[in-house]
């Protein structure tokens, strides 16, 4: 497997992440954007594991664990928040703000 | 240390201070165990004046030429300045030990008995022993520093007794105004310590005194500074012009207190501190002629405010004000000995004379407490004709009269004496001293005159407290007798401690004529009692007012100050630059800048996260490049 491509296709997805976190309002879609940009960067671990050695393997299963972690955690947030605001829409929650 | 008895001079602090502590102890926790008290208060003192005599003797026995200094611990050992707590053992603290512990221990006797009605017995006996344990760390210590903290040490109980009766308003100002004024003559202490240590490296006496001669040159600028500074600080102490104020309000404290620390002791400071550094005041011609000029000024001076006041302990304060004048005029002529022994001679009689008007107030103030009267017991206008009441007051008091005004052979006759030769003899090399002896000469007159004034109105011609009080005036009761007895022995014979070589035939002829001149001019007949007394007019009304010098003080300097407290520290510096530039001022800059940034936060998550996004955009460009 050639590195070069999988890193690029690794930046790819990695943008399309940003993008859809920056652009996107549902709540729901933007968490798995951002599960989408975690695993671009599994992606770039693993490909470097083979010319740097197995720690890049190893640490995809921690990234792996923490991303089950968090995404209990934030699918149990949004779940709390849409009960609350019957929305799941980021643009109704501007509670920081005062007024 | 020396082997002998003069190894306990620390018992002569240390007992007082003992008697403070139980005594203290004793008014927080049991303030009625009055017996219990009195036996702590006056044993400490009779056993201090024990202490003191064996001291003295052995001292004597020694025949030792230099001071003997006992250091006990390293003070202040800080760089080069090395401060010892120590005490020193010579003829100068010897005798003010004397006069200290001896005129002390009768005053607490007397006490026990003046104050034995006072709800504040207890407190009233642990400020006295404070003010001893103070008094004798003042006298016996061997540096600067030592001395300065008994110095501030009785300041603080003369606040403290002369505030004793703080429930009356006059009385608490009475003790601020001589806390007050001794803080500005302390300043001056202060200040000539900073400059002796720059000068000389040390604030041992024995070292500076040795090496005064040769790091300071006689006459210079740096000695005149430093001696002028210690003089502002016993003008302060021993009340002389211009801060003699605070001793006639001081009487507002309980008679006792007037008698030990306002006339026999404390008061005494000052003097004691010029003869202490009589050295540096001899290579200071300048503050020599200072010192003894402001002492003959105010000798004259206080005498003409006692001639019109009413209030005997008023008459007496001002006595003692002109009597320390006798003795600053003394060292500073350099008659050390004479200005000492006037020193010692006026603590006994003039301990006397305010025992003996606390004994007179004693009786007139239970008198109006038998009728329920409200009059003032201390104006003489009230009194009159007590030598038939109290024949033993009013003999010892003739005593004392005759000591102060300096009638051979009265003791006050041989110290005053003294002084005014000296000052005279000085006056043949330079004239200006001829001024000052003729001032205490007219003051000397005075002297005679006004305490003559004083005998008459109170202890005879016609009684004038009141017809049903006569019934109830009574001679003292023993414990206050007992103590004037032996101070008229003292204030009598007082004088042979130090009888001059050569009598001075005439000197003493103008005392005579102050005497009898007094008793020509006044007519106690026609005095009437102080509440339908009428006001004085032309130049005694002047007098009676003491010169307007407290309302000049007033006029010129305490509203001033207050003026410039008020509106422009408190109003302006205070309110408007303290509180309003800098303290609102930050917290109005912090809410400007904090609103003007609040648009930043839009409490959107997705303006967050693109701020978040650029700023990482950033860093890597910045890293790549």
């Amino acid at each position: 497997m050639l590195l070069s491509p999988a890193l690029a296709i690794s930046a790819v997805l990695f943008t399309l992440g940003v993008a859809g976190v920056l652009l996107r309002r549902n709540a729901i879609v933007i968490f798995m954007c951002v599960e989408l940009m975690l695993n671009a960067v599994n992606l770039t671990f693993v490909a470097l594991a083979q010319s740097l050695g197995l720690g890049g393997q190893v640490f995809v299963f921690f990234v792996m664990a923490v991303a089950a972690a968090e995404a209990a955690v934030g699918l149990a947030i949004i779940l709390a928040v849409y009960r609350h605001k019957q929305s799941v829409s980021l643009q109704n929650m501007n509670l920081l703000k005062d007024g | 240390m020396t082997g002998t008895t003069v190894d306990l001079i620390w018992l002569a602090p240390a007992l007082p201070l003992l008697g403070f502590v139980l005594n203290g102890t004793l008014a927080l926790a049991r303030p009625t165990a009055k017996t219990l008290v009195s036996i702590i208060g006056a044993g400490v003192l009779l056993a201090a004046f024990g202490v003191a005599i064996a001291v003295f003797s052995a001292f004597t026995g020694l025949h030792a030429e230099a001071p003997v200094v006992f250091r006990y611990w390293s003070w202040i050992p800080v760089g080069t300045l090395q401060v010892d707590f120590a005490l020193q053992v010579d003829q100068l603290s010897l005798v003010m030990l004397l006069v200290v512990t001896g005129v002390g221990s009768l005053i607490h006797l007397f006490s026990i008995g003046y104050m034995k009605d006072d709800p504040g017995y207890a407190r009233y006996f642990a400020y006295l022993n404070l003010f001893v344990f103070f008094m004798l760390v003042l006298v016996l210590g061997a540096s600067f520093p030592v001395m300065f903290v008994g110095w501030e040490g009785v300041g603080l109980c003369s606040y403290l007794l002369i505030g004793f009766w703080f429930s009356e308003e006059a009385n608490a100002n009475a003790g601020r105004k001589a806390f007050i004024m001794n803080r500005i003559g302390d300043f001056g202490f202060m200040v000539a310590m900073f400059m002796i240590f720059w000068s000389t490296g040390s604030l041992d006496f024995d070292t500076v005194f040795a090496h005064a001669p040769t790091a300071l040159t006689a006459g210079g600028t740096a000695i005149t500074a430093i001696t002028l500074f210690l003089f502002l600080g016993c003008t302060g102490k021993s009340a002389q012009i211009p801060l003699y104020t605070w001793l006639p309000d001081a009487m507002a404290g309980p008679t006792p207190v007037s008698a030990l620390i306002h006339a026999a002791t404390m008061v005494t400071a000052g003097v004691y501190l010029v003869a202490r550094c009589n050295l540096l005041f001899a290579l200071a011609p300048v503050s020599s002629a200072v010192v003894a000029g402001v002492g003959a000024l105010t000798a004259l001076f206080a005498a003409t405010i006692a001639l019109k006041q009413w209030d005997i302990k008023k008459v007496l304060a001002y006595s003692t004000i002109s009597q320390l004048g006798y003795m600053f005029l003394a060292v500073g002529t350099g008659a050390m000995t004479a200005g000492m022994f006037h020193l010692v001679t006026h603590a006994f009689f003039k301990a006397l004379l305010f025992l003996g008007s606390g004994s007179v107030i004693f009786a007139l103030h239970r008198a109006y407490h038998h009728t329920h009267s409200h009059e003032d017991a201390q104006d003489m206008r009230n009194m009159g004709g007590l030598a038939r009441y109290m024949p033993w007051t009013a003999a010892l008091m003739w005593i004392a009269t005759l000591a102060i005004a300096g009638i051979p052979p009265f003791s006050g006759f041989l110290s005053k004496d003294e002084i005014l030769t000296a000052a005279f003899a000085r006056g043949s090399v330079e004239p200006i001293w001829l001024v000052f002896w003729g001032l205490s000469l007219v003051a000397a007159l005075l002297t005679a005159f006004y305490m003559t004034r004083l005998m008459i109105y109170t202890f005879h011609g016609p009684n004038r407290t009141g017809e049903q009080e006569q019934t109830h005036l009574h001679e003292a009761p023993w414990i206050l007798t007992g103590p004037l007895v032996v101070l008229g022995v003292l204030s009598a014979a007082g004088g042979l401690l130090n009888v001059p070589e050569l009598y001075h035939g005439g000197e003493w002829l103008h005392h005579w004529l102050g005497i009898v001149g007094a008793w020509q001019l006044l007519k106690p007949e026609r005095l009437v009692p102080a509440r339908t007394a009428s006001a004085e007019r032309g130049f005694a009304r002047i007098l009676r007012n003491k010169w307007y010098v407290d309302e000049i003080y007033d006029a010129l300097i305490v509203r001033p100050l207050v003026w410039l407290s008020r509106e422009v520290l408190w109003k302006q510096i205070d309110q408007r630059v303290i509180d309003g530039a800098a303290v609102n001022g930050a917290a109005r800059g912090t809410r400007a800048l904090g609103w003007a940034n609040r648009w930043l936060q839009t409490g959107q998550v997705g303006t967050y996260v693109a701020v978040f996004v650029v700023g990482v955009l950033l860093v890597l460009w910045r890293a790549m490049s």
